[in-house]
């Protein structure tokens, strides 16, 4: 068994409103030296088999199918 | 005179939206379950608001893969008029029939309220019945209308004139790029909007603005057919 790490985020230059009141939030708890806070989404997977090369280029395509909206966001793929 | 609502677990607003195909087409709606591979020969199909999927994973975004798509796709692909109201659109824009995307709202907030739409483009299947420039009420409800394009998509569908609705008079509700409430593909015959002009299509309702897009693109199908 494979086991694979997703993590989806908005581009850059893509604005992140729920990132901006994250980041104020944790200004007003006294974390002064937040710079800035983007926020996103994590999907562990575990795949069948044994191949990682395989594995990756299912998971290419499982987050341009579906786990990303590449419109608005990127992704990155690390198989734990 | 056929029309189609398509329901997918979750759609909320689709007895609004037959309530509405009834009264302004006289007859009741087709209705089309998503997992449906075939949608029957109809003159518009209307993808209605709601929380398809409960909004799992994005808005719009498992809606989109259903098997039901494909079929509306064929449609699309002969001309067919295709609607898609808030939930609706965010679904045409997860399955790229539509450009763009839709974000959270700038506010963070769910939006439910009344805003002012300018018709930005009167000349058009969904619009026709108004006048260019002509501001109309509308109702919004949703968490997820901040429409988004990068420049280039957004100079293409502007200068295309796939803008149909804008937010209009400071009422924009939720960030949207250029105030965009609702677009067209580049051939015009898929629309998607935010505001529900469904609900505003009768008196006791407050008013009548929302008709115009049922009676544009339904008159505009009888012509064709004559």
């Amino acid at each position: 068994m494979i086991k694979a790490r997703i993590t989806v985020t908005l581009k850059q230059g893509v604005l992140d409103p729920q990132g901006k009141a994250i980041e104020g939030s944790l200004s007003a708890l006294g974390f002064s030296d937040v710079e800035s806070v983007r926020q996103g989404k994590v999907f562990d997977i575990e795949l069948k088999g044994k191949n990682k090369s395989e594995a990756e280029k299912s998971l290419n395509s499982m987050c341009a199918k579906l786990l990303s909206n590449t419109v608005i966001e990127d992704y990155s793929i690390a198989i734990i | 005179m056929i029309t189609t609502v398509i329901q997918f677990p979750g759609s909320n607003r689709d007895n609004d939206m037959i309530t509405a195909l009834t009264k302004i087409s006289g007859h009741r709606p087709q209705l089309v379950w998503h997992s449906e591979t075939e949608v029957p020969k109809t003159d518009l199909i209307v993808i209605p608001g709601g929380f398809s999927y409960g909004d799992y994973l994005r808005s719009g975004a498992i809606a989109a893969r259903s098997p039901v798509m494909e079929a509306i796709k064929t449609h699309a692909n002969k001309g067919v008029p295709v609607l898609g109201v808030c939930n609706g659109f965010q679904i045409l824009t997860e399955a790229g029939l539509l450009p763009g995307a839709m974000m959270r709202n700038a506010g963070l907030r769910f939006v439910c309220r009344e805003v002012k739409l300018l018709v930005a483009n009167a000349n058009t299947i969904f619009s026709r019945n108004y006048q260019p420039n002509q501001i109309i009420r509308c109702p919004v409800a949703h968490h997820d209308g901040n429409f988004f394009a990068d420049g280039k998509t957004l100079e293409k569908i502007e200068g295309n004139g796939q803008v149909i609705f804008r937010y209009a008079e400071n009422t924009n509700p939720n960030g949207s790029i250029n105030d965009i409430a609702g677009i067209t593909n580049a051939e015009g015959n898929i629309l998607g909007m935010m505001p529900h002009p469904e609900n505003l299509i009768e008196d006791f309702q407050g008013g009548c603005d929302g008709k115009g897009v049922f009676e544009s693109v339904l008159g505009a199908n009888r012509l064709t057919a004559a």
